[in-house]
């Protein structure tokens, strides 16, 4: 499909999606989207399931590239397409209709394991996001503001409308002691 | 050590802002002290996990925007998105009737009052007027100084700063966490909005979403004074309203709120506009946001505009539109927002319904 591309320009385009650049992230769209899609819709999916896959497998790419001990070993198309194809296959599992009917003609690598890593993060992922619904307001937005949105705690101070950003702080210490006893009792219940 | 003590200086460590000295001593600290240790260890985890919600929710929010640029172009479907060649094919075909239109109505409008806003040069349809008052006149910008002042006299702890409004429309719940309805027209240009409810308490708000195709927005009220309230009374419908059906609404034309009541006379809007209907009722600059409600208590629309040269026509958004919203909202910024599900105004006189709804409708109030 798009042969002429070389291990550097794929390495690259690694680099600007741990960056988490737009431009990188449409390169990647534009390149192997139809593919993926192709094998998903002909094997009982939709155009939505497909682009759902196709962004779990983007964020499953973007945190192994950027923990930097990430090495190609193929053509990042190659593993991509790997990617999704495992996470579908996955799904249709789950649903209970396993029949991979239809395989395209593509090189695929083993991905079992990253997939499996990734689950586990995934998993996390949720308990934090139950956590953070369990706190209520105005905790959650407070917390969000600092530690997701990346906001400095004057700039907390002034949209939470606190008198001053110790103030913000000690609410927000307040807070995160909250969110984390909920998030390590769900953490303890889940082993 | 303090505990908030100790986890501050985790942070700064993990973030490298210790100096040399304080990293040492941190270092040293942590080798002797194993409850130290482990809950350096704890915290450090639970803080990476943030990290990664927080780069994981910046790389969707880019992933969602890559995407939305690609529908646009049709790169899934392999056509441009449905629904919106659709509008710009109706806008090319009618963009001439509209332009004339449009040219008749400002002079009517010109030559007949004052409540024509600025907004009929702006919008893409001029000819429609969006019922948003931004003509707050002087008299009633004193009123607030005024108002303001007894305020911050009295309650100067929780008192807002000196806010000066140039424009009114109206709001309500639709989740007693905060979160209210509105028209995108109301909020597109503002820089800061208040919302005040009937009692007179107002509270800091932001738009959370706004869809000028729709005309919907979503408003979240920021305030930490702002406490849950529960009850909202109304619910959705998930169909269409009948013609004929008896509506009334709540809203804001004037600083008092005010009722209004009418009928449903066309399932589509403005030139078969399919997102809303055409009710006649008779409403004012200042109403747009209001809820349509009929005589069952559901929200069946949202007064959005009104057609300048012909009395009584007057739009609203067609409340399923929310339903698209609250799942773009979940999707894009993973807020859940739930419509209330039980009905308190179905069975009672229209008396005691706006009593009980009254408390949940809000001014909107903005610069």
């Amino acid at each position: 499909m798009t042969g002429l591309k070389t291990y550097e320009q794929d390495n690259d385009l690694l680099e600007a999606l741990a960056a988490n650049d737009a431009n990188a992230i449409e390169t990647i769209y534009r390149d192997n989207y139809s593919a993926i899609k192709a094998f998903i819709i002909k094997n009982n999916g939709y155009t939505d399931d497909a682009r759902d896959i196709f962004q779990e497998a983007m964020i499953i790419i973007f945190e192994k590239a950027k923990s930097g001990s990430f090495v190609l070993s193929c053509r990042l198309q190659t593993y991509l397409y790997s990617v999704c194809r495992r996470l579908w296959l996955k799904k249709l599992q789950n649903q209970q209709r396993f029949n991979p009917s239809f395989e395209l003609n593509h090189e695929i690598v083993p991905v079992e394991d990253e997939l499996e890593i990734h689950e586990q993060k995934e998993a996390e992922f949720q308990l934090l996001e139950n956590a953070l619904q369990k706190i209520g307001e105005p905790c959650k937005s407070l917390l969000e503001a600092f530690y997701i949105e990346k906001k400095s705690m004057p700039e907390i101070a002034d949209l939470f409308r606190y008198t001053n950003a110790d103030n913000a702080k000690t609410q927000k210490y307040k807070c995160l002691v909250r969110l984390k006893k909920i998030f390590f009792e769900q953490y303890k219940d889940k082993d | 050590m303090e505990e908030n003590l100790l986890l501050d200086a985790i942070e700064r460590y993990r973030n490298g802002e210790m100096t040399g000295q304080e990293k040492v001593f941190f270092e040293e600290l942590r080798k002797n002290n194993p409850d130290i240790d482990q809950t350096v260890a704890e915290h450090s985890f639970f803080l990476s996990e943030l990290d990664r919600m927080s780069e994981i929710k910046s790389l969707k929010h880019n992933l969602d925007k890559v995407e939305s640029k690609l529908l646009n172009e049709g790169f899934f479907t392999g056509r441009p998105e449905k629904t919106k060649s659709k509008v710009i094919y109706l806008w090319n075909r009618y963009r001439r009737t509209i332009a004339v239109a449009a040219a008749i109505a400002g002079v009517v409008s010109l030559s007949t009052a004052t409540v024509i806003s600025k907004y009929t040069e702006s919008k893409k349809v001029a000819v429609i007027t969006p019922l948003v008052d931004n003509k707050l006149n002087q008299f009633e910008n004193k009123l607030n100084q005024i108002e303001h002042k007894l305020n911050d006299a009295t309650t100067s702890a929780t008192g807002k700063p000196k806010f000066e409004a140039n424009f009114r429309a109206t709001g309500f719940l639709v989740d007693g966490n905060g979160y209210l309805i509105t028209n995108a027209h109301v909020v597109d240009k503002a820089k800061n909005l208040i919302v005040e409810n009937i009692k007179g308490d107002q509270y800091y708000a932001k738009a959370i979403y706004t869809n000028d195709t729709t005309d919907l927005a979503i408003l979240k009220i920021t305030d930490t004074s702002f406490s849950k309230v529960t009850g909202l009374p109304y619910t959705f419908p998930k169909t269409s309203a009948e013609l004929a059906e008896p509506i009334f609404t709540l809203g804001y034309p004037r600083e008092e709120v005010v009722y209004g009541e009418g009928y449903l006379s066309a399932k589509s809007g403005y030139y078969g506009d399919t997102t809303s209907y055409q009710i006649s009722i008779s409403v004012n600059p200042g109403n747009s946001g209001g809820p349509v409600i009929n005589k069952d208590g559901e929200v069946i629309g949202i007064i959005s505009s009104r057609e300048t040269n012909a009395d009584g026509v007057v739009f609203a958004i067609k409340s399923t539109n929310i339903y698209a919203a609250l799942r773009q909202i979940k999707k894009v910024d993973n807020i859940n927002i739930k419509l209330p599900t039980v009905n308190s105004l179905k069975g009672t006189n229209r008396v005691k319904q706006i009593k009980k709804l009254e408390d949940f409708v809000y001014k909107i109030k903005g610069n």
